[in-house]
């Protein structure tokens, strides 16, 4: 990464994180906030935070919260409707998908957000390939089954992350 | 009537909670468990934040900071469990028609 902010982004978060969780501005507790924020950038220089290779697109931004929410809610209703049917009706498969995207903290989200969407478990992730467990596959071919899992959250991701 | 609604949105967030721990319970192997688990937990835990800061305004911020953090962190250690079981050999639901993962490490071998 030859992002020469990425240390003051790492700061950055670091401290507004502290500052919310305290909810004040007091001296000592920013001054707290200040050494130990220091003290984090200085030991983790390559740290991500959210903000490391984050482009300020807000549209595509509110697209991924508003498309990840809905895949969440998604996710919980058809593993109720697994959960408290009488069988256990699951077809698993492990099944390969391969994304486009290089940037570490989205590649990151991409896996975090398959974990979170209906009936798929990110396993492993290897160079452009990620592993998904799949409670009821419907496919094996890895073609298929990355415009199913993968193509939704990779066209906003793309544009956030790219 | 606020006080009504943070209710409804609590409960709501134990409903999927309990329907969580009731698909670990019943779901066959590892992997089936562990993905009932991540959703509903995760789903679940931002409502219960959600009807807290209904119930209490003044606590919002750190409600939701605490769901970000979750929300960031529970897939995470979902993901990692599933790969160390796969590492380590469990044996999937013998349902499981493909495995994709034990095929490729196989092929590199």
């Amino acid at each position: 990464m030859s992002d020469r902010l990425a240390p003051a982004k790492l700061f950055a978060t670091t401290f507004l994180f502290w500052i919310l969780l305290n909810g004040s501005l007091a001296p000592d507790v920013a001054v707290v906030g200040l050494i130990v924020a220091a003290a984090i950038t200085y030991f983790l220089p390559n740290g991500l935070s959210f903000l490391s290779g984050y482009k300020a697109k807000p549209l595509a931004t509110l697209g991924y919260i508003a498309f990840f929410f809905k895949e969440l809610i998604k996710a919980n209703l058809s593993m109720a409707h697994l959960v408290l049917m009488p069988t256990i009706a699951v077809k698993p498969a492990f099944v390969k998908v391969r994304t486009k995207l290089t940037h570490p903290v989205g590649r990151l989200l991409l896996a975090n957000s398959i974990t979170l969407t209906p009936g798929t478990l990110s396993v492993e992730i290897e160079g452009e390939h990620i592993y998904v467990h799949w409670v009821v596959a419907e496919t094996t071919d890895p073609e298929a089954a990355t415009r199913k899992i993968v193509a939704g959250f990779e066209k906003y991701l793309e544009v956030i992350y790219g | 009537m606020q006080s009504l609604l943070g209710a409804i949105v609590l409960t709501a967030g134990a409903v999927f909670l309990a329907l969580g721990g009731l698909g670990v319970w019943r779901m066959p192997d590892t992997w089936t468990r562990i993905q009932a688990g991540t959703k509903a937990t995760t789903l679940g835990m931002i409502l219960s934040m959600a009807g807290a800061a209904i119930l209490m305004p003044g606590w919002t911020i750190k409600l939701v900071l605490i769901a970000l953090f979750l929300m960031f962190t529970n897939p995470l250690s979902s993901q990692v469990l599933a790969r160390a079981a796969h590492r380590a050999g469990v044996k999937p639901d013998p349902r499981t028609r493909f495995d994709a993962l034990a095929a490729d490490e196989e092929a590199k071998r």
